[in-house]
């Protein structure tokens, strides 16, 4: 009964070979429900795309008399594969959340106070445009600055680039993936890509620091990382905590925090001074491999046992086996990069070390992107900034998307004011670490408008709150996937929004046209727009309607051949060992260790993650999802729980070294995690008396984040600085 | 005559609870109830550990005390497919199947008085179908169809590993099969 893989290469092949494809409705996802409609009810099964998290996963909804009734994975995406993860198919707790916002609210009381009256849409888009306006007047358009996450983000990035300001701030940006961009485009000319392009289904061994996939749930990866333990892949995990996937690994290293980088310079050591390294893939692709040999010659196991609290024999055995099985070898590069202030460096060392096993562009290792070529409308273009911008910080490699920045900026008005915040679509009192410094920022604004589904914290806080409907009530811009193939998904709306919501791109439109910038939204519905780009790409938009995701035919070329070899966008063509552009910029060419400070007795690094039924903070009021993970818990060593007397489940309260206390949490004392270091889910700890089931659930992290360390290169937050003592509460 | 079996993989499961609750969206499980929860278990201590996820739901015992032991004659065993199924209308919610099931995998549904358990969607499987936690299973774990077929995946893979099932002793013999280890031979 295997269906969907079946159906999948068929649809796939059918599109490979240029035809049409010609499967009805009900064929294509019938298959997928079991709906027996009563007499006269009116059944649809209509395709979108996800976004419950970020990954866009392709989903189908069983709509029944415009009621949603179940979620599907779309069999025909790349991304979901006919298969949704619980948050995925908790969609539909999104929707008829009925904690939800349901109109415009306009501030009544001081902010924060959480004190709103209803507006209309008309009264609460003058309101807004008012303010801004204004602003624009008194300190020019660069003084507001946009922040965002997801569906929303072409809109909104429309609408700051046209209102005339270059300061965006995106906490998955700093919080998340900097570093390793960074990183890749300094080594390779370009990024791993998002979703990375780990070719894990393949990989003989998987290498992951930190990276706890399946519980950092993003889908078409965490299936192929169980296709890898199908195929009976070797699985490394350093990490100091036994994730599930360390559950998995055939050698976890609960290596001492911070010290990943002595690992990965010691297994380059090891690995080039016992010639395990493919010496032809370097000779051919890369520069710079004598200075490397000669930088990490230092970084002997012994050493780096002592660095890491690993075993000698332990860092040469798992070397070596990098070495056998090369170049069918994936290191993950990871997301949620940003750890210690190190982290473009030690993102160095991941590609680096990749770099001479010859996993780029290598079967099992980092597969090339599709370079497909694919047209679209025109981009607009936006009135030049007069300012530059301040989201990159003082970071030269940065791109300027730097939340960090725009707070301090925000906070300092050095080299200019920021005096309004639009926030669309992230919880900016979770996302960014030390709330208190965010809320510090937020009282120096003259206006914050918050665009959101929920009435997350950061919502609770701003002067004009304005509720936009979930990723089943509308559409937004198309998704193109540049994975092994190259294609392209709709989300379109499966039922109306509900109360008063209103998609994300109707509110920048209206608020465009209310700031007089209306000629940047030339189309009446974004359907209309993207009926435009269809045409532009030669793709039949209502196929795509009915299908939801379409690939272009013949559009994979993974892996190097004679006929297919990569590109380095890299100063030398490249990919650089050594990396001039560092050395241009007096950072060091080549990673170079350098020890990070460890708590003292009594004190812990504090750590978190994911749960793989919660994205970030904005599911914990999620019915379907709360009732299976309703409250974060800290996870303390057996041991020193019990020279503590802690006893499992017992509620304690954490400080930090700046004296800030968590709210209550319980501990999970358990023996999957070192003795120097505490971990928690991130994302709990809501304060808003509008979420019903979220509010004053266990602790939050971002609160006891109140140190931080920017990695001088890609301006990443590191954000597992912070050390905490345990009282019991 | 079929008999349909679930093979649950325990080496692909990731613990990731899609499973979870696409049985409970498919299903209408009330709030707070489950027909198939993931346990995870950890032997030993740090830094030599184990762990075990191991997805359990109702095993449509051959020999169901469940069954046997209900009163009203709600519970029973489905001669075409091997299934335990409930005729809800008959169910007085007594809890003898409750108090009966070795394996905890009955719940009443409090909306309306009557005992609850996994179908293995028979709703689905009527209409040539996969269960819901299969489908959308992330880690293809969880396999399902029927061990009189001998070309059918789950006979293939019974046929090629060493399998348990859940508390042998209590003679029940369940159809819900566990695979923790490697190839045989
Ligand atoms: S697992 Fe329990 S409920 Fe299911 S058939 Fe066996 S005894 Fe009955
Ligand atoms: S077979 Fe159906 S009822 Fe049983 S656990 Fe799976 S989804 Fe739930
Ligand atoms: S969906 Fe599959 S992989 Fe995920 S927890 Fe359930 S059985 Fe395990």
């Amino acid at each position: 009964m295997p269906i969907s893989r079946r159906d999948f290469l068929k649809y796939t092949s059918i599109a490979a070979a240029g035809t049409a494809v010609s499967f009805s409705d009900a064929e294509l996802f019938s298959h997928l429900f079991a709906i027996t409609p009563e007499s006269n009810e009116d059944v649809r099964y209509i395709p979108t795309y996800c976004e419950v998290c970020f990954w866009n996963c392709g989903a189908v909804a069983a709509v029944v008399d415009g009621k949603v009734k179940k979620l599907e994975g779309n069999p025909y995406d790349p991304r979901s594969r006919g298969k949704l993860c619980a948050r995925g198919n908790a969609g539909i707790g999104e929707l008829y959340d009925d904690d939800r916002l349901k109109h415009p609210m306009i501030r009544t009381g001081a902010r924060g106070d959480g004190k709103y009256r209803e507006a209309s849409w008309d009264e609460a888009l003058n309101y807004t445009a008012e303010k801004m306006i204004k602003i624009k007047n008194e300190y020019g358009p660069e003084s507001v600055a946009f922040m965002m996450h997801g569906g929303i983000t072409t809109h909104l990035m429309n609408l700051g680039k046209a209102f005339g300001s270059p300061n965006f701030g995106f906490p998955s940006y700093g919080q998340c993936r900097a570093a390793r961009m960074v990183a890749y485009d300094l080594t390779y000319g370009a990024d791993v890509g998002s979703p990375e392009r780990v070719d894990m289904a393949n990989s003989r061994v998987i290498v992951f620091f930190g990276t706890h996939l399946g519980e950092n749930m993003h889908n078409s990866q965490v299936q192929d990382f169980t296709e890898a333990l199908g195929n009976r892949a070797k699985i490394i995990v350093v990490d100091p905590r036994f994730s599930t996937a360390a559950g998995k690994a055939d050698h976890w290293l609960p290596i001492r925090p911070g010290a990943d980088m002595a690992l990965m310079l010691a297994w380059i050591n090891i690995i080039i001074s016992e010639g395990l390294y493919d010496s032809e893939y370097v000779n051919k692709y890369t520069t710079g491999f004598d200075e490397l040999k000669e930088s990490v010659k230092e970084y002997t196991p012994e050493w780096a046992s002592k660095e890491t609290d690993l075993p000698a024999d332990i860092i040469v055995e798992t070397a070596r086996e990098l070495g056998r099985y090369a170049p069918s070898v994936c290191i993950h590069p990871g997301r949620f990069t940003a750890w210690h202030g190190n982290d473009t460096q030690r993102e160095r060392c991941i590609a680096i070390l990749g770099a001479i096993l010859g996993t780029w562009g290598r079967k099992g290792g980092i597969y090339l992107a599709s370079k497909a070529p694919l047209s679209g409308v025109a981009g607009m273009s936006y009135p030049v900034p007069s300012k530059v911008s301040i989201a990159k910080g003082p970071h030269h490699f940065a791109q300027p998307q730097l939340m960090q920045a725009v707070r301090r900026t925000t906070i300092t008005a050095d080299p200019y004011p920021i005096k309004g915040w639009v926030v669309a679509g992230t919880n900016i009192l979770r996302a960014v670490p030390n709330p208190v410094k965010s809320i510090e920022a937020i009282m120096k604004l003259d206006l914050l408008v918050a665009i959101d589904i929920r009435p997350l914290d950061t919502a609770m806080m701003a002067d004009v709150i304005l509720p936009e409907c979930t990723y089943l009530e509308r559409h937004d811009s198309l998704k193109i996937d540049r994975g092994v193939s190259l294609s392209v998904g709709i989300r379109q709306p499966v039922v109306e929004p509900l109360y008063k919501s209103k998609a994300g791109w109707w509110i920048c439109k209206e608020l465009g046209n209310r700031l007089g910038v209306g000629e940047y939204f030339p189309y009446e519905t974004y359907e209309g727009h993207i009926k435009k780009e269809c045409s532009a790409m030669g793709i039949d938009y209502d196929e795509l309607t009915r299908v939801g995701t379409k690939f272009y035919p013949g559009s994979d070329n993974p892996y190097i051949t004679n006929e297919n070899q990569p590109v380095f966008k890299t100063p030398s063509g490249k990919i650089e060992l050594y990396s001039s552009q560092l050395a241009a910029q007096g950072f060091d060419p080549i990673p170079k260790y350098n020890r990070i400070e460890q708590p003292e007795k009594g004190w812990f690094r504090l750590l978190s993650g994911r749960s793989p039924v919660h994205s970030f903070s904005r599911t914990a009021n999620n019915q379907k999802l709360f009732e299976l993970f309703e409250e974060n818990v800290l996870w303390l060593n057996a041991r020193i729980a019990s020279s503590m007397g802690i006893m499992d489940g017992q509620n304690i309260i954490l400080v930090n070294s700046d004296n800030v206390r968590s709210e209550i949490i319980k501990a999970k004392v358990t023996q999957r995690i070192r003795n120097d270091c505490v971990y928690m889910v991130h994302g709990f700890g809501a304060k808003s008396r509008l979420l019903s089931r979220a509010r004053g659930r266990g602790a939050d992290d971002s609160r006891l984040m109140t140190r931080f360390v920017s990695d001088p290169i890609s301006g990443s937050t590191g954000m597992r600085v912070n050390f905490v003592r345990i009282e019991k509460a | 005559m079929s008999k349909y079996v679930m093979v649950i993989d325990q080496r692909r499961c990731i613990g990731c609870m899609a499973c979870i609750v696409a049985c409970k969206a498919e299903n209408d499980v009330p709030e707070e109830h489950f027909r198939t929860r993931v346990i995870q278990e950890v032997e030993g201590q740090f830094p030599k550990l184990r762990m075990e996820l191991r997805s359990e739901l109702c095993n449509h015992c051959d020999n169901p005390p469940c069954v046997y032991n209900c009163p009203t004659g709600a519970s029973y065993k489905d001669k075409e497919t091997g299934m335990v199924l409930l005729k809800k209308n008959r169910c007085v919610g007594c809890k003898a199947c409750i108090a009966s099931c070795p394996y905890d995998a009955r719940y009443i549904d409090p909306r309306h008085g009557y005992a609850d358990k996994c179908t293995f969607c028979s709703h689905r499987v009527a209409k040539g179908k996969e269960p819901a936690c299969v489908q959308t299973c992330i880690g293809r774990s969880r396999i399902f169809g029927d061990i009189e077929d001998p070309e059918s995946e789950v006979s293939v893979l019974l046929r090629e590993h060493h399998f348990e099932v859940l508390k042998p002793a209590a003679g029940t013999e369940p159809k819900v099969y566990y695979i923790n280890r490697i190839l045989k031979g």
